[in-house]
């Protein structure tokens, strides 16, 4: 199934790459899709983001994480480094835990 | 970029998935938003909605390589290869330089050393990230969204593309609790469906010639090698024949392809 995943991602992936480039002078995307593709990727990375950061297993995760994602987000905000902006996160969580909070 | 690779070597090896199988799928997919979306949503236990997820948000590889395709170059083995080095970082830094041999060879070396970067990064990450033990002690599971976001960031800057996060972050979060796994992060497309479904209605009946411009780079910003300058950040083309926002870090690019 892992396997089965990971090709199938790589085929399709490699197909939109390839299309673009080979299909250059035969295919004509209208204006709005070109332009709602990435919004749609970051409405699904979005989404993914938020309901990783809070629930677990259809749950809500408990305070750690998330307070440990917000000091990441707020550090992005400022422009940190991104290495920064992953151990900082990581950091609280870890912190916040063992302090007691689940 | 090798840092961002090394977070999604430890998060996957932390989400259970096998090293080896890891690495591979950063060598294979080469593709970062898809491949975290694709390791949350297996570690979920769907892995349709990881294939599907993954492959809606590399849809956006389609206009990249429409803008793309005579950079790359016009023998056929050069372009089966350098397709395979699209990302939005490549894509950004290659549509700065103006056409020609210069940005050929921008295209090339931006692919190349991004690919070993996000490869090398990976590896390192999955090393590390196995010897690491348990991955909630180290709050792992806190670092994935947090970096997600943070990659996130610089096209929310666009009116249209933060409503669309903010919206599909908000319904995934609620309908979490009540559907199965993987779909309420699928249901975040509903706001950008809403959006292609209106802009269809009220389309202009002769859109002229403002239809050959390619949207690039979804994320001009986050390759942080644009030199100052490089013409993004939500400015509408001169004499494009209407004004919808066009998402952040879109180049207009539409003037640099002419000479190519």
């Amino acid at each position: 199934m892992l396997i089965a995943v990971i090709v199938a991602l790589a085929v399709g992936t490699y197909a939109f790459r390839v299309a673009g480039v080979l299909l250059r002078d035969r295919l004509d995307l209208p204006t709005w899709a070109r332009q709602l593709l990435p919004v749609g990727a970051a409405a699904l990375l979005a989404a993914l983001a938020a309901t990783a950061a809070l629930t677990e297993v259809g749950r809500f995760a408990g305070w750690a994480r998330p307070a440990g994602v917000l000091v990441g987000v707020l550090l992005a905000w400022r422009r940190a480094p991104f290495v920064l902006v992953v151990v900082a996160a990581a950091g609280t969580a870890a912190l916040l835990r063992l302090l007691g909070v689940p | 970029m090798a840092a961002v690779g090394a977070s999604f070597g430890a998060m996957a090896v932390a989400a259970g998935l096998p090293g080896w199988a890891t690495v591979a799928m950063s060598v294979l997919v080469y593709a970062g938003g898809a491949q975290f979306m694709a390791i949350g949503l297996m570690s979920a236990g769907n892995p349709v909605a990881a294939v599907l997820a993954g492959l809606l948000i590399n849809a956006r590889h389609l206009p990249f390589g429409l803008a793309l395709g005579d950079t790359i170059g016009h023998r056929l083995r050069h372009r089966l290869l350098g397709s395979h080095l699209m990302t939005d970082e490549a894509t950004a830094f290659t549509l700065a330089r103006p056409a020609g041999a210069a940005r050929r060879r921008a295209f090339w070396l931006a692919g190349a050393l991004l690919f070993l970067a996000w490869n090398g990064g990976t590896l390192l990450g999955v090393l590390v990230g196995g010897v690491a033990g348990d991955p909630a002690a180290f709050g792992l599971d806190a670092a994935f969204p947090a970096g997600l976001i943070a990659l996130l960031l610089p096209s929310l800057r666009d009116r249209d593309t933060r409503r669309a996060a903010l919206g599909g972050a908000a319904v995934a979060v609620l309908t979490t609790p009540l559907l199965p796994a993987g779909l309420p992060v699928l249901l975040a497309l509903a706001g950008p469906g809403l959006l292609a479904v209106s802009r269809l209605r009220r389309r202009h009946p002769a859109p002229a010639d403002d239809a050959d411009v390619p949207v690039a780079a979804a994320s001009a910003e986050e390759a942080g090698a644009v030199p100052a300058g490089a013409a993004h950040a939500g400015t509408v083309p001169a004499g494009a024949a209407h004004a919808e926002a066009v998402p952040a870090g879109a180049a207009p690019t539409g003037h640099e392809e002419e000479s190519c």
